[in-house]
């Protein structure tokens, strides 16, 4: 092992594909789709599946590995798949975020079952997102009364000993490409929903389990779609379950209570390997709007000179550089959380950290790329201030800034969710 | 590929460097501040640690390699357990690197030899001048051809060591480029600020003013190499220490908070302090590994290394700054006080914009 910064060949031979992708089938629809809320983006989205079945790439979750014999020709290479996630969705975003948010694949609902299920329920439910027709997966984890505290979740489900059958009822709310995922649409496969409720109420999080909820299930209704700041082309949707029955066998993890908390952790291990992602989908937005930013003032005959002392620089160049000190220090987090994600190592920690300092910066980048450029970036002829408003929600969605600094706080303290709540 | 994990060389050289720290240096820190002195002997027991000696090939009396990325996790390490003394460990490299860097074979064979051969020795570098928008690319120090002599006229601040040096590098401004010159001790028209100079902080290491007043050294005493390699790896050093010096302040505050109590909980129980020490962590790791980036660049001749030194360096700054003045937040009262090292860590920290040209790797 070494210090090493060189992105790994397959992903720096996966970027300029990628770039010319969010140039010519984001970028040039991103005003459209911002202007037309809960419209979807059909070409988008058949485009991608296509281009990912060709690939591979897929889910928020990277691809299972193959059980092979080792050929002892081949030098062994380290796992890149959230690296290679991590990057690829950092281009996408750079290209829009709201339209990367319903590319379709797994996303959420997938990694869920990536992470909680068992290998015939893995083969199950995954299987559709490589199959002809695109498919989404959503998460449904939020309430109204349990948004970064999941712990007071108030769906349930009842086991129906006689007829074998899980039987959910609540109410789940933001759920991300919730519409596309269980409502039942000729141009996409069949989706799925992974719904958080508890098999024992008394239970607290010692209660909390997943459900693969299929589309189409009777008793699941879309109940609205939320109208938003920013990715705007991303539907989050409020679902409800009424008396909604699902097999046995759809429990994601162990059918009892038990004094552990494992099936809560589950969904907390979810989250160390997404953070840095949505870190990285931010930093995306980010990077677009630093790089707008530097076009528009070296049109302009302002160059940035880096090197001189803070005390020789215009309030501009200072502001400039000091965003891309933040735009690079939380990329480069971003990809150590990653980075250890594939090699194994316990990244609760620095996974948080990258998300924290990522919900930070492109929210700082964006609010002062828009204040530099003035009217230029508020106005809606350039996207700016579009991204100004879709960046906002790295800050917030899974997990917002100050629950994440609370998981920072609790793992370098070494404390509990008790000692510190 | 990326790979944020030390080879097993380098994980040795840091446990050394951090054992070191730990034991020698962080205890002597604050009387050394005190008392305006670090002991020969405990800069001699860093110096044998031979981390500067393990940069300079064997051609040269070396036993190594030199590398940014090495330097980086050593000037963290050591400046963890004190950043006087990790700078003053270092002062020798102040005046052998820039030899090894930019200058001749001849300029390798004559110098480096007796710097690092030796025990410890005063040898070092003057870059800063007493200027509020000091810019070492446009120093005000100047060198003049004359026959086949550069004269060097001008004037330098924070020069640790400086009377006492064997010999020091001196930048000046060469045709509009910064340029280094090695100056021998006793040189013709150099002088030396009547007192020691008094900062804020490191007050442990003895700095003077430099005048240089025409100093006549030979063509031969020119660096033939370029200024922005030697900026870069003193830009990169800096934020290292700068994230040693961080990180020392922040598991002080940490274990501080962990174990005075206030409404009956411990104070790091409370958000409002538990937030902060999550924010401290978060950007000394933001800055830690922008600066093993820019030093790998370094390493691997990357053309965007000078500009991401920079970036670095410009981050730690702030960074610095933040980290130790909430140290000195997080404990209160009791940070204000000379009893604990916060107080002095938040000085130091402010210095960090100050100190490039004293550390390199």
């Amino acid at each position: 092992m070494t210090i090493e910064f060189e992105a790994p060949k397959p992903i720096a031979n996966q970027q300029s594909m990628l770039k010319t992708v969010a140039e010519e089938m984001m970028r040039s629809k991103s005003r459209y789709f911002d202007e037309h809320e809960h419209e979807i983006p059909y070409d988008y989205i058949e485009f991608m599946h296509i281009a990912m079945r060709a690939t591979g790439a897929g889910s928020l979750a990277p691809k299972e590995k193959k059980e092979e014999a080792p050929d002892p020709n081949k030098p062994k290479r380290p796992p890149i798949g959230y690296q290679m996630l991590a990057h690829m969705l950092e281009m996408l975003c750079w290209g829009d975020v709201g339209m990367y948010l319903v590319t379709p694949g797994g996303g959420l609902g997938a990694a869920a079952v990536q992470s909680a299920a068992n290998d015939e329920q893995k083969a199950k439910f995954l299987a559709r997102f490589g199959e002809e027709k695109p498919t989404f997966a959503a998460m449904c984890m939020t309430e109204a009364g349990a948004g970064s505290d999941t712990a007071s979740i108030r769906s349930t489900a009842v086991l129906d000993k006689e007829k074998n059958e899980w039987v959910l009822n609540g109410e789940k709310i933001f759920v991300t490409s919730g519409h596309k995922s269980i409502v039942p649409d000729a141009k996409f496969g069949k989706g799925f929903i992974v719904v958080w409720a508890t098999i024992d109420p008394k239970a607290g999080r010692a209660g909390m389990r997943s459900f693969v909820v299929e589309s189409g299930t009777p008793g699941v209704r879309v109940e609205k779609l939320e109208h938003k700041l920013g990715i705007r082309c991303s539907d989050t949707a409020t679902i409800t379950l009424t008396d909604a029955r699902v097999p046995f066998e759809n429990i994601l993890g162990s059918p009892t209570v038990e004094v552990s908390t494992k099936g809560f952790k589950g969904a907390m291990a979810t989250f160390d390997a997404t953070r840095p992602l949505i870190a990285a989908t931010g930093i995306g937005v980010a990077r677009a709007a630093l790089e707008f930013v530097k076009e528009k003032l070296a049109e302009n005959g302002v160059t940035i000179r880096y090197g001189l002392p803070r005390q020789k620089l215009t309030n501009i160049e200072r502001e400039v550089i000091d965003m891309e000190i933040m735009l690079r220090s939380a990329w480069l987090m971003t990809i150590k959380a990653v980075w250890m994600a594939d090699n194994g190592k316990p990244n609760a920690l620095e996974s948080s950290m990258s998300k924290v300092k990522g919900g930070d910066v492109v929210t700082k980048i964006t609010q002062k790329a828009v204040e530099i450029m003035g009217p230029l970036g508020y106005s809606r002829e350039f996207l700016l201030e579009k991204w100004f408003r879709d960046a906002k929600i790295t800050d917030i969605y899974e997990g917002t800034g100050q629950i994440n600094r609370l998981v920072v706080a609790r793992q370098i303290l070494g404390y509990s969710g008790a000692e510190l709540r | 590929m990326y790979s944020f994990e030390p080879s097993d060389e380098q994980k040795m050289l840091m446990d050394a460097a951090s054992r070191y720290a730990a034991n020698d240096l962080r205890p002597a820190g604050r009387e050394a501040e005190e008392g305006k002195e670090l002991p020969l002997k405990l800069v001699n027991k860093g110096w044998e640690l031979g981390l500067l000696q393990a940069s300079i090939p064997e051609a040269y009396g070396g036993f190594g390699d030199r590398s940014a990325v090495t330097g980086v996790l050593a000037a963290e390490a050591l400046a963890f357990g004190d950043l006087a003394g990790a700078l003053a460990v270092g002062t020798p490299g102040l005046f052998a690197l820039p030899i090894l860097l930019a200058g001749s074979e001849e300029q390798k064979q004559q110098y480096l030899m007796p710097v690092i051969e030796a025990e410890w020795k005063p040898y070092t570098a003057a870059l800063i001048e007493p200027a509020f928008d000091f810019d070492p690319n446009d120093l005000r120090t100047t060198a003049e051809a004359k026959g086949g002599d550069y004269l060097l006229t001008g004037e330098k601040t924070l020069v640790p060591y400086a009377e006492k040096a064997e010999a020091m590098i001196v930048y000046a401004k060469l045709d509009g480029v910064t340029k280094g010159f090695i100056v021998p001790k006793g040189a013709a028209g150099l002088s030396f600020g009547a007192e020691r100079e008094k900062f804020m902080g490191l007050n442990a290491i003895p700095f003077q003013r430099v005048k240089l007043q025409a100093v006549k050294v030979p063509a031969a005493n020119l660096l033939p190499g370029d200024f922005a390699p030697l900026l870069a790896a003193q830009r990169v050093a800096m934020a290292a220490m700068a994230v040693g010096l961080a990180r020392a302040a922040f598991e002080y505050a940490r274990d501080y908070a962990k174990e005075r109590e206030a409404f009956g909980v411990k104070v790091a129980q409370k958000q409002a302090i538990a937030f902060m020490l999550a924010e401290m962590a978060t950007e000394i790791d933001a800055i830690r590994v922008l600066t093993w980036e820019a030093a790998w660049m370094l390493d691997t001749g990357k053309e965007e290394a000078f500009k991401e030194a920079y970036l670095a360096y410009t981050g730690a700054v702030d960074m610095a700054m933040m980290v130790t003045d909430r140290a000195v937040q997080v404990l209160g009262g009791h940070g204000y006080i000379r009893e604990h090292p916060v107080e002095m860590w938040t000085r130091e920290g402010r210095g960090v914009a100050m100190f490039t040209g004293l550390a390199i790797v």
